[in-house]
């Protein structure tokens, strides 16, 4: 009787000494990151947002990039939320950086680092992991082999900074060691009781794959510099074009 | 400190570089030969011509009857200065400050520079050993100054390093024309018997400047160092400068680390005694086969900390070819800024520790794919979205003014905007459908207009008026019309995606 009360604290006990050996920390309670995911942390090891990590976002439309984008800042601002830099690395930036004021980061807290090749944008990616001193680092490109993906995972392993990859476009979906794929889309906003005019920006978020944790997926909607978790969905469509005049 | 000058004399500069070029000639007699006045006048004879009696000035008609055999070769234009000044960046090997001495001489200013080679014996016959080596005959002498060195590279045959102090005692036994003097006064001091300097180097000053002009006293204290004479060196010396010269020629990516060490370690003592941090640093090694190699780097903001400096060249050294080897490395510092103890210890302190450990980071990043790739961007008075934003080229620069976030503003933002076809129902109404690279967009919700104006002063051109809109899909877009309707069809364009 005593072993089976025992049960669940060994395999708890294993479960960690795993966890450990694939890189992850446990956390320390102190400085638990603020993500403000709700229940997508849920969905996590230890259900927290694993940082010191390097998560995968993949695009396929320009308009899904932009939602990636502003999903990815939004969670940037909560990295960014005590201070500290932010680097920024990609092949071809068509990031707005006034915008990003409007997702709770302050732009020049960003480092915009453009180089013309996937080569030196992952040798700059590599080297800004390595850096303890940087909150985030976001990388964007479209290639990521799995050994490349590896060499960026033991990078983080040392500083236990995190680390971003949006892959626009990619050639294929293949497998890497990153600790999370998320798929982000844009899903039609809405306005309350009927109103015209363009809502705030939401989101269909997809967890694709989570290292040690459960895939799902959610319906996020940007407001009031949180994210909202969205429980039924939005009826929008209607025939006549609303419009609200602005200027 | 004693200044020390060497001046090497190559009494046939050109024909011996025609030789060096044409080793078939070095047998024959040969003239060069340039157009003057409408004739054709020899300007420089090798031996072989000069023995048969051909000298410079001569009209090559007449070295023809001395001569059937003679070769005649067209003078290259300024051919004397080029090849001094490629002499005298060999030189530099030497010492850091050469002149070109016109029309075929070399200064060097030696200070300091001759114990490296154990005595001003060994430098001299270094330097003209290596020469000859290169088929340049030459003829050197060290002095204290350069009037002195001069005449004697010149007209003293026997001896070529004069000790410090004993100008005068050379100076006594020599031609006038050892001083450097024009031909007129060297033909009137003639006149009067005065063959050698001794015989009027006591006379009173004043008679001498009365019957010979003040020229003739400003070179004799040149000559004896009464007067200082400055030079033109070739490339000015930088202020802050590191030379490490190598017994045995280097060509090792070892043996470069340890001198790029070496270096640093001395030029960032000299600053950190001196509150200074570099910003650009070059260095450079000079190759046996005289060709230059050089790496540069450059920081973000002043530094002094040797390992931070040697990671950034280490990225670099494998740019160096050292090929049979490199006898010489400097290191140059040609931007220097104010850099107090203070300031650093302040950084390392007050939390800002990490601000250093990105900006060296920074400096790595730039050195690898340059400076240009980095952008840190503040906002900017302007509502026109491409002039709302500007780079900053610091990490420490402060915004001046708040970010805008009064207006909705596309995550994304095209660099050009893009055309795109749309159907309106009435002008100031925002498209129904609009045609983005192929695919046609239903519009379900807009916001707008919003016009911004283009700032006059800055760009002429129409106005933008801008829409949000989102279409069935959920996209959401920033479009904006280009003008009134009043003047013709306005243009639609694509400028940004929202998130």
């Amino acid at each position: 009787m005593d072993q089976d009360a025992a049960k669940p604290d060994i395999i708890q006990r294993l479960q960690k000494e795993v966890f450990s050996l694939q890189g992850f920390k446990a956390p320390c309670g102190n400085h638990r990151l603020q993500t403000g995911l709700g229940v997508i942390e849920k969905a996590f090891p230890y259900e927290q947002f694993p940082s010191g990590a390097v998560h995968e976002l993949l695009s396929f439309a320009p308009e899904h990039a932009a939602a990636t984008n502003g999903f990815l800042a939004a969670l940037a601002g909560k990295f960014l939320k005590p201070g500290g830099y932010c680097f920024w690395i990609g092949t071809r930036r068509t990031i707005f950086p006034p915008a990003l004021k409007l997702f709770g980061i302050d732009p020049e807290r960003i480092v915009f680092i453009d180089v013309a090749k996937e080569k030196e944008a992952l040798w700059t990616f590599e080297e800004a992991l390595k850096c303890e001193s940087l909150a985030l680092v976001v990388g964007e490109w479209s290639e990521l082999s799995f050994t490349q993906s590896r060499r960026l995972q033991l990078a983080v392993e040392q500083s236990q900074v995190t680390g971003f990859i949006h892959r626009y476009a990619p050639k294929t979906q293949n497998n890497t060691a990153c600790v999370a794929r998320w798929k982000i889309s844009s899903l039609p906003s809405h306005m309350p009781d009927e109103m015209p005019g363009v809502g705030f920006p939401r989101w269909h978020v997809t967890l694709d794959k989570v290292r040690n944790g459960r895939p799902g997926s959610w319906d996020l909607e940007w407001s009031d510099d949180r994210f909202n978790l969205l429980t039924t969905q939005p009826h929008t469509t209607t025939q006549i074009i609303p419009i609200r005049k602005t200027g | 400190m004693q200044q020390r000058f060497m001046v090497l004399w190559f009494y046939e500069l050109i024909p011996n570089w025609w030789v060096h070029k044409h080793p078939e000639l070095k047998q024959v007699p040969f003239v060069l030969s340039a157009s003057v006045r409408g004739r054709i006048i020899v300007t420089a004879a090798n031996d072989k011509a000069q023995a048969q009696g051909i000298t410079k000035g001569m009209v090559v008609a007449d070295c023809r009857a001395i001569l059937p055999s003679l070769q005649v070769f067209d003078d290259i234009d300024e051919q004397a200065e080029k090849l001094l000044g490629a002499l005298a960046t060999w030189s530099l090997r030497y010492t850091p400050i050469a002149a070109i001495d016109l029309p075929d001489g070399l200064i060097l200013d030696i200070s300091g520079c001759a114990h490296l080679w154990g005595s001003e014996e060994n430098y001299l016959n270094d330097i003209v050993q290596k020469l000859n080596g290169y088929g340049y005959r030459v003829r050197a002498a060290i002095a204290d100054t350069i009037g002195a060195a001069w005449a004697v590279s010149r007209y003293a045959r026997t001896v070529s390093i004069i000790p410090s102090g004993q100008q005068k005692e050379i100076l006594s036994g020599l031609p006038p024309a050892a001083l450097r003097l024009d031909a007129d006064i060297v033909d009137r001091l003639k006149k009067l018997g005065l063959y050698t300097i001794h015989r009027f180097i006591d006379m009173p000053r004043s008679s001498l400047r009365r019957r010979f002009g003040a020229v003739l006293l400003s070179r004799l204290d040149q000559a004896l160092g009464l007067e200082i004479e400055s030079i033109q060196p070739i490339q000015p010396a930088q202020p802050y400068q590191e030379r490490l010269p190598s017994c045995e020629p280097i060509c090792t990516a070892p043996g470069i680390e340890i001198a790029l060490q070496r270096l640093l370690e001395a030029l960032c003592n000299r600053l950190a005694r001196e509150e200074k941090g570099l910003r650009h640093a070059v260095f450079k090694g000079y190759r046996v086969d005289g060709v230059l190699q050089q790496i540069a780097i450059g920081t973000g903001k002043a530094s002094r900390n040797v390992a931070h400096l040697f990671k950034l060249f280490e990225l670099k050294i494998a740019d160096i070819e050292p090929d049979l080897g490199i006898e010489l490395f400097v290191l140059e510092a040609p931007v220097v800024e104010e850099l107090s103890a203070a300031q650093e210890a302040l950084w390392m302190v007050a939390g800002n520790h990490d601000e250093v450990v990105i900006a060296e980071l920074l400096d790595k990043i730039a050195g690898k794919i340059g400076a240009a790739a980095i952008h840190r961007f503040l906002p900017a008075e302007h509502y026109w979205p491409e002039w709302s934003f500007v780079a900053s080229s610091s990490l420490q620069e402060k915004p001046q003014t708040e970010w805008r976030t009064d207006q909705p503003r596309p995550v994304h933002l095209l660099p050009i905007p893009e055309p795109i076809n749309v159907t309106v129902p009435i002008p100031d109404y925002p498209p129904m459908l609009f045609h983005y690279k192929g695919i046609l967009h239903k519009v379900v919700k807009a916001d707008g207009p919003e016009r911004i104006e283009r700032e006059w002063w800055i760009d002429a051109g129409d106005h933008r008026d801008y829409y949000c809109v989102e279409d069935e899909n959920g996209g959401r877009y920033w479009l904006f019309r280009l003008g009134h309707y009043a003047s013709g069809e306005p243009k639609w364009f694509l400028h940004g995606f929202f998130a």
